[in-house]
């Protein structure tokens, strides 16, 4: 009982400081998505190097795809870029891009200067698929599996890390 | 050197009508409407600058969902299901006013319950120190102790 007194604000310390250590490891500008098990909202929008041919999100299902979102402006996703086209050269997954509040002319010469990791990039100049996908940081990339549910979101450039630990792991998962 | 100067501050003049005209641009056009958004986006949070209201945000996706917000009113859309509208998108994190749910109920009444234990434990602590202070009797040559103290003390005052 004596003992007590003492416990007692050494356990609420200890309680306290656990909360503020967890805390040093996460990023308040990371908001978990709402949309995650959800279905991928609907699009239909131009392709980017063909302003003639569209894609819609119905056109992938039955198939396990990555949506990434970038931009020619976005600095990160420059950053982003080699290991998108290492990733498709490697042919695991089909990547199709968003083209997040940019002119096409930009778009397409970030294409050409980077390589097209892309089966194709829709091109979404106000950003309003961007804001149906809770879109607030590019770059950003959702994996969405055969029925067309994102299964997962990298909020901000896709590190080798999160590609070998979680992104391709999630893909095989789904793939089989 | 002074005309120099001239031409720098002709510039400056310059590029702040050019700002002050660019700035008063994006008003929207139906006031009722603006006023109604303003209101709204004053309660919703924008993603990129935490700390801002989508109101105060200078931020282009703060931008894009004024836009979106005033086109949803105009659709005759409520605020509660622009509320939804945006939660469904961004989540919880957009509102200001965090909703009551299990996950939350610790952010709602934790302050309370702290309160609750703060005052509790003060009451403890009252209560006991009255249980010390009253559990000591004086014995009875204390107590006449201190009345002699008390009486010297009254006698060499009153001379």
């Amino acid at each position: 009982m004596r003992y007590l007194r003492y416990l007692i604000p050494l356990a609420a310390f200890l309680v306290l400081t656990g909360f503020l250590f967890k805390g040093l490891w996460i990023d308040p500008q990371l908001v978990p998505s709402p949309l995650i098990d959800k279905p991928a909202p609907e699009f239909r929008l131009t392709v980017v190097t063909d302003p003639t041919k569209s894609v819609s999100r119905d056109d992938m299902l039955g198939k396990v795809w990555l949506l990434n979102v970038w931009a020619s402006w976005c600095i990160t996703c420059r950053e982003e870029h080699p290991l998108l086209v290492d990733l498709s050269k490697q042919g695991v997954v089909p990547i199709y891009g968003l083209v997040y509040k940019d002119t096409r002319t930009d778009a397409l010469r970030t294409l050409q200067q980077m390589g097209d990791p892309y089966q194709a990039s829709v091109f979404d100049p106000q950003g309003r698929t961007g804001i149906d996908y809770g879109v607030y940081k590019v770059p950003e990339t959702f994996v969405i599996d055969k029925t067309g549910t994102i299964r997962y979101k990298q909020i901000g450039p896709i590190t080798p890390e999160a590609l070998h630990d979680t992104i391709l792991p999630l893909i095989r998962k789904l793939n089989a | 050197m002074r005309n120099s100067l001239l031409v720098c501050g002709l510039v400056l003049l310059a590029a702040a009508f050019a700002a002050s005209a660019r700035e008063a641009t994006p008003v929207g056009e139906d006031p009722a409407i603006e006023h109604r958004m303003m209101a709204l986006a004053a309660e919703l949070r924008c993603l990129v600058c935490q700390n801002q209201t989508l109101a105060d945000s200078q931020a282009d996706l703060a931008a894009d969902l004024r836009q979106e917000i005033r086109e949803l009113m105009k659709k005759g859309q409520s605020d509660e299901q622009i509320k939804q509208y945006l939660v469904a998108r961004y989540g919880d994190f957009v509102l200001y006013r965090p909703p009551m749910k299990t996950v939350t109920w610790l952010l709602w009444f934790g302050p309370g319950l702290l309160l609750v234990g703060g005052l509790a434990a003060l009451y403890l602590v009252i209560l006991r120190r009255r249980r010390l202070t009253a559990a000591e009797p004086l014995s009875a040559d204390q107590e006449k102790r201190a009345l002699a103290l008390l009486s010297e003390d009254g006698a060499s005052s009153g001379t």
